[in-house]
């Protein structure tokens, strides 16, 4: 068997103790927010997580373009990976937003742009995984996997904007919020902290997980194709 | 040399369009025979009608209120029997496969499909909308509808016909293409139902306005990329 790469182990460590010193940061170093209370601790790992989720929903697009030009396999395993992470990342963020917004909002869940799209996307990734669970050619499922995340990224956007069309409630805590917004806050300087640490650990963890799923994807493949020699 | 060109292009152009027009003909004269599309889909519509007359308890207060979403609700459930049915009559025969071997391009079979299943679904509307029409006392013969209708439509048999190619080819294939489709036309629903409404409220135009841009953004976007990529999807 392959033995593991040095740098991915060590990677793996430093994501863990980030992971840990993000908590630390989030549960104990930020201040209490005045109005909100402990429950708005939840918003750092909210983000960064809803984060995560964006990052591998991009690179899944983006692979599956690049999976359709080239027909090479390392790229199919690149976006399969991307969509599985992407979907734990957003579930993650989804159900930290409930926790959130239930004491905050007074409802588990709202038909927000935000929230709405994040679901719709969480369908688009269910329904790529049962496509390609019912295609038993390799070549196929790796072809109609990256047709359809190509066709779940243009169409995501496109979603988020249809509803946001709609007015939202949903608070933009970075850059110009919508007044109509409820919820929001501004961070004071500890708060940044913690909000900077916590995106900047949850793009090292992404990386780790990324790069150690690739890694499963390639000896998966590799299996396969041991198996395939001893049946022949 | 300006003669060359054009005149080298123009049997090609004839050709593509003429290969479209043979998948339409095949598919609408196939269906004039049969009518088992048509008919599946205008049955299970009036059902789905019927389903939420009930469900809905379509008095005249909340008719007004939900008539486009009961509508393109039937028509999206209804499209999807029409779509799934459409390629797997192509699939059982062999006849994709008969098709592929035709030295055609690729997209004229995607453009020939779509547009027979945009026929089809325009069919199954022009019968609905009257039905509708005489059950509920509403009159949804305005040009305005009519327009979100056409625009709607499109834009779910361009992706639902680049979508039921790769269903068609799935072990679930019975199952797989609402699940594969309804999470990627939220947006054309969304338009569409918001469209519908406004026109049959009587909302001024500038509220309508950004639903009808979006629908023909939706469709222009779909539509070439469908085209793009239908070549990767009946490859074989």
């Amino acid at each position: 068997m392959e033995k593991k790469p040095t740098a991915l182990l060590v990677l793996d460590i430093v994501s863990l103790i980030l992971l840990a010193a993000s908590t630390y940061f989030a549960l104990v170093f930020a201040p209490t927010e005045a109005v909100m209370g402990a429950v708005q601790r939840v918003f750092y790992f909210h983000v960064a997580t809803a984060w995560v989720g964006m990052l591998g929903f991009i690179a899944a697009g983006v692979s599956g373009i690049v999976y359709l030009r080239t027909q090479n396999t390392k790229w199919d395993i690149i976006e399969f990976a991307a969509v599985e992470i992407s979907l734990v990342f957003f579930f993650i963020a989804i159900l930290l937003g409930s926790i959130w917004a239930r004491p905050i909002w007074n409802t588990w869940w709202t038909w927000d742009p935000r929230l709405t799209t994040a679901a719709v996307t969480e369908l688009i990734y269910i329904a790529y995984f049962m496509l390609r669970q019912g295609l038993e050619d390799p070549d196929r499922r790796a072809r109609f996997g990256a047709v359809y995340t190509l066709v779940g990224a243009v169409s995501v956007p496109i979603t988020f904007m249809a509803i946001r069309l709609f007015r939202t409630i949903h608070p933009v805590v970075i850059g110009n919020g919508d007044p109509n917004a409820s919820g929001g806050f501004s961070m004071s300087g500890d708060m940044k902290v913690a909000f900077f640490f916590a995106l900047f650990a949850f793009t090292v963890i992404f990386i780790d997980l990324f790069w150690n799923r690739i890694r499963l994807g390639r000896l998966q493949e590799k299996v396969e194709q041991l198996k395939l020699n001893i049946s022949q | 040399m300006t003669l060359q060109t054009s005149t080298t292009r123009q049997p090609i152009q004839s050709n593509f369009g003429k290969a479209v027009w043979a998948v339409v003909q095949k598919d609408l004269s196939a269906e004039l025979r049969s009518r088992e599309l048509l008919s599946a889909m205008l049955v299970f519509s009036l059902l789905v009608i019927l389903i939420f007359n009930f469900a809905l308890e379509l008095d005249i207060q909340t008719r007004r209120s939900v008539t486009a979403g009961v509508l393109w609700a039937t028509f999206a459930f209804a499209g999807t029997l029409g779509l799934n049915r459409s390629m797997a009559i192509e699939k059982d025969r062999g006849c994709l496969d008969g098709l592929l071997l035709t030295p055609v391009d690729r997209s004229a079979i995607y453009f020939g499909k779509v547009i027979s299943n945009f026929a089809f679904m325009l069919i199954v509307e022009a019968f609905i909308l009257p039905i509708y029409s005489v059950l509920y006392a509403i009159n949804l013969f305005q040009p305005g509808l009519l327009l979100v209708i056409l625009l709607g439509s499109i834009g779910y048999t361009a992706v639902g016909t680049l979508l039921s190619a790769m269903s068609v080819q799935t072990r679930t294939r019975d199952v797989m293409l609402p699940i594969l489709l309804f999470p990627v036309v939220i947006p054309i629903l969304i338009a569409a139902v918001k469209a519908s409404g406004g026109y049959l409220t009587g909302a001024e135009f500038s509220e309508i306005a950004p639903w009808l841009n979006l629908l023909v953004v939706y469709d222009v976007i779909f539509t070439s990329l469908a085209f793009m990529v239908f070549d990767y999807v009946v490859e074989e």
